[in-house]
């Protein structure tokens, strides 16, 4: 599990030995290839930062200019003093908070659960283990109409509340730290047991510190679900100061259409926490990805 | 209490965490106070809510109003009854769902294979590629929507502008396709873009899955493969396919689930249109819920989706394993 992807890789991939000039040329093919992928994936962020330093009549010329005749951080400007109705400093900051309260409450319930499913022993074990799972392969729509009504009935509509809780009872998490506190070694934790550990202290001295790459990955993908969210924000949020930024950016498009700098400024400033947390963290959210396809 | 133990070694061996026991572990309540505060939030906004949400679609369940009569399976049956108001308005949804899903999906599962299979050949800086090519998919959907309602502006969108600039109008107009092309307002553009912009966004996910999957393929395979002369193609065909199996299913499974859950790409992009045509089965039943307050109906409406949905996954995970058997 801590051996990363491309580790374990290396050992394994095919290697693709030819020789002479076809080789040369099949691996020219090779490299430009990847260099065309790389701009059509990189471009369009690239597209969205060029565009949000230009003036407005610049982005909408024709033909567009690629780099910014001179480059200003006026739509920035904009974006921050626009009227009261779109607050988007507050809202990056409720974005903030609401992903990570949700990213603690899924480490918290998830890795308690997910303990009990992988090292303890009890009747319905198999049974949680199976209704939990399973859920995992119904569509998130169904539970749309009921939640908000219950979201509703617990005072939570319009609160950052109904971003925190619900997603916490998705079945991702449990499942995916009960797959690696299965192959944690039952030495310790046997060694601690004779020492008179009660089950808490084993599971927060002993099987938490030994989880910690699984924990960064849960960490970073619950922050990251959180932080993207749109449909759900936009109906159970109403209030401008109470906002996310996907549930923000939809009305800046709606009121902003043709300020393009400015819309494009806020897609910008959405993107960069999690192209940074992306960045640092790639490893663990590859990981965390790749894991989630091995159940078969 | 350790001395409890008799034959230690043999009679734990079965057990998931390899330890011996006779050993009194734990008190018979404590897995249940460890899985507590899950299912507490499990029971509220799963189970409950999957019980509830069928309770509603079998009652005339509107928000505004004081009374919610049980109306039986009528919520459904209006759903079949082309004088029904719900009717048109939900096939419509349903249709553009469908073609979204049967436009993207095989996309999504071939395009993602090839990248893999590239990229688990070994060169220098696979891992950063592999990064490049997730990236997208990192991003939400609010930001990819604004993004590609502006790349693919017809007027002053990028896209547009770099056609003209290669002059590959001419081309196109000699084809018989009008310049400047109206990627969001006029179909089959309109789906073409959503397809596009989708597969952009998410192809990293599915290519990590295959990645993982092509590792867990013993190199010896490739090896013997190889001595008995088999071309690429034919390793490709007869070792990496068989070996992806499962993970091909899943692949599946998890993106046509993925695809009918299609609703921020029309909203930001095509607002719906043209006319209704990307108005997706996820934002009709949003707009009859949360909008226009009919609960009960849209409730009937997500679970016959979800049936929908549950058989076309039965049917894809037997046909991958009816070719098995082949």
């Amino acid at each position: 599990m801590t051996t990363t992807l491309a580790e374990r890789a290396s050992g394994s991939a095919a290697p693709d030995r030819q020789t002479g000039a076809r080789s040369l040329f099949s691996s020219a093919v090779f490299w430009l290839f990847l260099a065309v992928l790389t701009v059509i994936f990189i471009g369009p962020i690239l597209w969205m930062f060029l565009t949000s330093l230009k003036t407005n009549p610049e982005a909408t010329t024709i033909p567009p200019t690629i780099l910014p005749e001179q480059a200003t951080f006026d739509a920035y400007d904009s974006l921050l003093r626009l009227d009261g109705s779109y607050p988007v400093l507050r809202w990056f900051f409720n974005s903030l908070l609401a992903a990570t309260l949700h990213m603690l409450l899924v480490l918290a319930v998830a890795s308690c659960a997910a303990y009990a499913l992988a090292r303890l022993r009890f009747r319905f074990r198999g049974f949680f283990f199976v209704v939990i799972v399973s859920t995992l392969f119904v569509p998130g729509f169904v539970f749309l109409m009921p939640n908000y009504l219950i979201i509703d009935r617990l005072g939570w509509l319009d609160t950052v509340w109904a971003l925190v809780v619900p997603g916490a009872a998705g079945a991702f998490g449990v499942f995916f730290l009960r797959q690696f506190f299965a192959m944690l070694p039952g030495e310790l934790e046997e060694a601690a047991l004779i020492d008179g550990a009660n089950q808490w202290q084993i599971f927060t001295r002993v099987v938490l510190p030994n989880s910690k790459p699984a924990l960064a990955t849960l960490a970073v993908l619950s922050f990251l679900t959180n932080w993207n969210d749109f449909i759900w924000p936009i109906y159970v949020l109403f209030s401008p100061e109470r906002l996310t930024l996907p549930a923000g950016l939809r009305l800046l498009q709606g009121a902003y259409t043709t300020d393009y700098p400015v819309i494009m400024a806020g897609a910008f400033v959405a993107s960069v926490p999690v192209l940074i947390l992306f960045v640092f963290t790639q490893r663990y959210v590859i990981e965390g990805v790749s894991r989630s396809g091995l159940k078969g | 209490m350790a001395t409890t133990a008799t034959s230690p070694g043999r009679t734990g061996r079965r057990d998931s965490t390899g330890a011996t026991s006779r050993i009194r572990r734990h008190a018979p309540w404590t897995p249940y106070a460890f899985m507590a505060p899950f299912l507490a939030i499990f029971i509220t906004f799963v189970a409950a809510p999957a019980v509830f949400g069928l309770w509603m679609s079998l009652h005339d369940w509107d928000y505004m109003l004081e009374v919610k009569p049980f109306v039986g399976f009528a919520n459904y049956l209006n759903l079949f009854d082309s004088t029904s108001a719900a009717f048109e308005m939900f096939w419509n949804g349903i249709r553009a769902t469908g073609i979204f899903t049967v436009a993207s999906v095989p996309l999504l599962v071939g395009i993602p294979l090839g990248l893999a299979v590239l990229l688990n050949r070994r060169f220098p800086g696979r891992t950063f590629f592999r990064a490049v090519f997730f990236m997208p998919y990192v991003l939400g959907v609010a930001v990819v929507g604004l993004l590609f309602r502006f790349v693919l502006d017809p007027n002053i969108g990028i896209l547009n502008a770099a056609i003209d600039a290669v002059g590959l109008d001419s081309l196109l107009n000699a084809l018989g396709v009008g310049t400047p092309i109206p990627w969001i307002t006029a179909q089959p553009w309109a789906w073409i873009s959503l397809v596009a912009m989708t597969v952009w966004w998410t192809l990293g996910f599915n290519t990590i899955i295959y990645l993982a999957g092509l590792q867990d393929i013993p190199a010896e395979l490739y090896d013997a493969a190889k001595v008995d002369g088999a071309s690429s193609w034919q390793q490709f065909r007869h070792v990496t396919l068989p070996g992806l199996r499962s993970v091909l299913v899943f692949v599946v499974v998890i993106t046509v689930l993925a695809s009918a859950n299609m609703f921020g790409q029309s909203v930001l992009v095509t607002g719906g249109g043209p006319g209704d045509s990307t108005r997706t089965a996820l934002m009709v039943i949003l707009g009859e819920g949360l909008e226009s307050f009919r609960m009960g109906s849209a409730a009937a409406m997500s679970y016959l989706l979800a049936v929908f949905l549950g058989i076309v996954s039965i049917i894809n995970v037997l046909a991958v394993r009816e070719r098995r058997k082949s």
